[in-house]
């Protein structure tokens, strides 16, 4: 019979779904919250689903009634009513709504409310600043205020192509590991700012509850204030081009003590960069360092033989702007020239001044110049890119 | 026999290819357009079986990324404009003349243009794809169904393409909707108020007003990303002061409402089949109007709740979700008439039953669903996250297609005059209604984890679901064959169908001999 057939797929439904939800702790729920947000959030979709679910089943169960009662293969005469015809008939019929409208604007909407005011608090008592930029396809981090300031760095994900196209075993952290985690401190309120420097990306740890849209052109914030020390994994999602699926978000909460140790080894590490970027570099050190700036960064694009997928991503091998000179007869930088190119951006193309070292920009150009099938024989150094800024 | 060779003579058309190309018939174009849709179901079924196949697995093996991005834009530009309006359409050309009393719609020229704009607007839609096999462009629109600025700035030909077919089926609607409008205005039956006009053609009117509103804003924000493109305007750049933005604002006030317009002729329609199997009148005919009214009115100042996390400020975001909110109350009084509709009938399950019975439940789920993404801090979780994409699947796959299939079931014996298998029609349901769950109950839960939609590969905690939802995407892509085999056996011969094929069926439609004379009514029937 089929009413039958209907109510036991409802029924079996409903049992599923509730045995689900009721099964491991946070297995089918959101990940277990860190952040006031996230708990805030958590709490509020229980309760929301709860209430959903009860609504569900009541109207399901009064129409499973109605199926299997009011069939005329069990001899039910049809009734011929149109609405309610008398006065305790209309005022029952309000009731359903009378209990929506308080589910709707009471239960509902003062919690809401409330959530509200907190994701959008991310000024008060906030103890640190962020910055965050993303760009296809990898997040950029800046420290901007107390001892961690001017810190910032580059987050690639990690995971080999290998793994992706199924040659080898996938990793544990497989889609979701970078190579420069963001560290914070816990229980301190960090706000976060949020731009991009190309299409719209949404930077998002569900374990935070946080996720805002980085927006090019414009500043947006959000705030977290990690509870507990762990490493939290996230994604971009916001459709962002072909890489998407690819730029994870990996942040480490540490204590207070360890945070202040990592800012300290972050500014030895970057200082040291800095004084690396006055030195004369040879030829092998340019080139091993730019092979793996190139398949941190461009490999995505222009591939990593250089032969690009145009016309997007043009080739790099043979590439007009490669084998040509940088600098014109007087010493002075050409425009359109290899390194403006990569220094600057164009359409599509990034400008990397911001993302890069100097040490960094001065490697991949000379890799560029002399591997991916081109030899052109000249190398350029840091202090010339430094001479740049 | 005297007014059968009138008729008769009235019947003269061309045959062959003519016939369909030049018809002003409402039938013959509503039959155009429901094997339209039919044809562009399967194809954009086929795109999303691809993609469910590639993400069967964590790892990429069928494709690359920019194919996937490709795919799931066209699947739902393709499902939304090319397969669910136009079978809407359809049936209001061939339902509405038949249940106002008419003998055609009332623009029958227009209403011939409007169907075959269709055709070339399908072919701009897939043809980038075919393209890209010759090395001309790099494939079709990426950048998913919303065209979201600057993405779709940066991309290939692929968006100019996608633009010229939004353009040519955005015009194509409102020529339908202006011919709906001036059929109901003009046409009804003598005695036939507006408040006795049957549900389908109050759902389809509120449809064509929303459609006539909100189309030339979607033509208006697709045309300004065209001049962005090509002819260096700013409109959504910040560095020329523009805001990309901007853009959502106006997708979405398109947007919304095109779930409204998607799903208000299934409303309308919905209370015919669950009265006729009832055996019982339709239960607060007015309330029903009066909520399509308010949802209509709701739809279009709503919008911005596809886009809680561009950072709005607080008051609209309390706006927008309380709004949002409200369209719950509207909504909840269309569900409790159709259940006191069944209430006290006298029921019997054939096929459309078994669907609108179905359809309530599943589209419940979209319902509820949708007031829970309306609150703004969970709406950070969910939004642009598997647990959407589940949602708006029980709204427009659920809520839309199912609700179509209901009425193909119910009106198909009177569109063609012979009986469909329903023994196949029940499988195609029970297969359907089971498969669909399969596929996207376990979204819902890959939503939750943190899964967000659009990434052709996928971290390893999330595998299990996804090769759930894999299987049952399959099963419910084939299921879908029974029904077109038995749409295809039924239009070939089968049982006779009589003029009232339902017992408990009441309209006009239900007068006419089954399938109904060429030019439908010759003589106006007259409502008391
Ligand atoms: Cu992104």
């Amino acid at each position: 019979m089929a009413f039958q057939f209907l109510k036991k797929a409802g029924m079996g439904l409903m049992l599923a779904v509730w045995s689900l939800a009721a099964h491991a702790e946070y297995a089918w729920n959101f990940p277990k919250p860190v952040t006031p947000m996230a708990a805030d959030t958590l709490l509020v979709h229980n309760k929301f689903m709860v209430i959903i679910m009860v609504i569900f089943v009541v109207v399901l169960g009064i129409m499973i009634y109605s199926i299997i009662r009011h069939r005329k293969s069990v001899g039910h005469k049809a009734a011929d009513f149109t609405g309610p015809s008398t006065r305790s008939q209309v005022i029952w019929t309000l009731v359903p709504f009378a209990i929506l409208l308080y589910i709707d604007f009471i239960l509902m909407g003062i919690p809401a409310y409330h959530s509200v005011v907190l994701m959008e608090d991310t000024k008060n008592d906030s103890e640190m600043v962020i910055k965050v930029t993303g760009s296809q396809w990898r997040w950029q981090y800046e420290y901007m205020d107390g001892e961690a300031q001017g810190i910032k760095f580059v987050s690639n994900m990690t995971t080999p192509q290998e793994q992706i196209q199924n040659k080898t075993e996938k990793g544990e952290h497989y889609l979701l590991e970078v190579d420069n985690h963001v560290v914070l401190p816990v229980d301190k309120k960090v706000r976060i700012l949020l731009t991009s420097n190309d299409v719209i990306h949404t930077w998002w740890v569900p374990a935070f509850g946080a996720a805002r849209d980085a927006i090019p052109g414009f500043l947006r914030e959000t705030w977290v204030k990690i509870e507990e020390p762990g490493t939290y994994r996230g994604q971009c999602k916001e459709l962002c081009g072909k890489g998407h699926g690819f730029m994870p978000v990996v942040v480490d909460a540490v204590p207070e003590e360890q945070f202040k140790e990592w800012v300290a080894s972050k500014k030895t590490e970057m200082s040291a960069a800095s004084a690396g970027a006055d030195k004369e570099w040879s030829k092998d050190e340019l080139l091993t360092q730019g092979k793996a700036v190139y398949e941190k960064n461009c490999a995505v694009c222009h591939q990593p033989g250089g032969q690009g997928m145009p016309p997007a991503f043009p080739a790099l091998t043979g590439s007009k702007i490669v084998t040509a000179p940088n600098f014109d007869a007087d010493g002075k930088l050409m425009k359109d020239s290899h390194i403006d190119r990569v220094f600057n951006g164009k359409g599509m193309m990034p400008a990397w001044k911001g993302t890069l070292s100097d040490t960094d920009i001065a490697a991949v150009i000379s890799y560029e110049r002399n591997a991916l099938g081109n030899s052109m024989g000249d190398l350029v150094q840091p202090s010339q890119i430094k001479a740049l800024r | 026999m005297s007014t059968a060779t009138a008729a008769h003579h009235h019947d003269d058309h061309p045959t062959g290819i003519m016939r369909w190309l030049t018809t002003t018939n409402h039938k013959d174009i509503g039959t155009m357009y429901l094997t339209f849709s039919l044809i562009m179901f399967l194809v954009g079924g086929s795109m999303i079986l691809a993609v469910r196949a590639e993400l069967f697995q964590p790892g990429l093996q069928l494709m690359q990324p920019e194919f996937f991005n490709q795919l799931i834009g066209v699947h739902a530009l393709v499902m939304i404009f090319a397969a669910l309006m136009p079978a809407a359409t359809g049936f209001a050309n061939w339902m509405l003349p038949l249940q106002l009393g008419a003998p055609d719609m009332a623009l029958p020229r227009l209403n011939n243009w409007g169907f075959w704009l269709l055709p070339p607007a399908a072919i701009l839609l897939t043809a980038p794809f075919i393209l890209a096999l010759f090395g001309i462009g790099d494939g079709a629109i990426a950048t998913g169904w919303t065209f979201y600025t600057p993405l779709s700035v940066q991309g290939g030909i692929g968006v100019d393409f996608a633009i010229f077919a939004v353009h040519l089926l955005g015009i194509s609607s409102v020529m339908g909707s202006i011919n709906v409008l001036v059929t109901i205005f003009n046409m009804r039956a003598p005695g036939m108020t507006l408040m006795k006009m049957p549900l389908f053609a109050w759902g389809w009117m509120i449809t064509a007003f929303l459609l006539i509103a909100t189309i030339p804003v979607l033509a208006g924000a697709v045309t300004m990303l065209l001049t962005d493109r090509h002819f260096g305007t700013h409109f959504f750049d910040a560095a020329g002061g523009g805001d990309p933005i901007l853009f959502q604002h106006l997708f979405w006030f398109f947007g919304h409402p095109e779930v409204y317009i998607l799903l208000l002729p299934v409303w309308g329609l919905i209370p015919h089949i669950l009265s006729a199997f009832s055996r019982k009148p339709t239960y607060g005919y007015k309330a029903q109007i009066y909520s399509f009214w308010a949802i209509g009115i709701l739809s279009v100042v709503v919008w911005a709740h596809h886009f809680f996390t561009v950072g709005l400020p607080i008051p609209a975001l309390l706006y927008f979700m309380y709004s949002t909110m409200a369209i719950s109350l509207p909504l909840a009084v269309l569900f409790f008439c159709w259940i006191a509709t069944m209430w006290k009938g006298s029921m019997t399950f054939e096929t459309p039953m078994l669907f609108a019975t179905g359809w309530i439940i599943l589209f419940g789920i979209g319902g509820l669903t949708g007031l829970i993404l309306a609150d703004v801090a969970a709406d950070a979780q969910y939004h642009h996250s598997y647990f959407v994409v589940a949602h708006f699947h029980y709204t427009l796959f659920a809520g839309g297609i199912m609700g179509i299939m209901a009425g193909v079931y119910y009106w198909l014996p009177k569109m063609t005059g012979h009986m469909y298998s329903e023994t196949l029609g029940k499988l195609h349901f029970w297969l359907t209604a089971i498969a669909f769950n399969v596929t996207f109950i376990p979204q819902f839960f890959l939503g939750l984890a943190g899964m967000p939609r659009r990434i052709p590969d996928y971290a390893l905690q999330f595998s299990e679901f996804n090769m759930i939802s894999t299987i049952g995407a399959f099963t419910l892509g084939l299921s879908q064959l029974i029904m077109v085999y038995n749409i295809v056996r039924c239009v070939r011969g089968g049982k006779k169908a009589e003029a009232k094929v339902w017992e408990g069926a009441e309209g006009l439609e239900w007068t006419l001999p089954s399938p109904p004379p060429y030019h439908s009514f010759t003589e106006q029937p007259v409502i008391k």
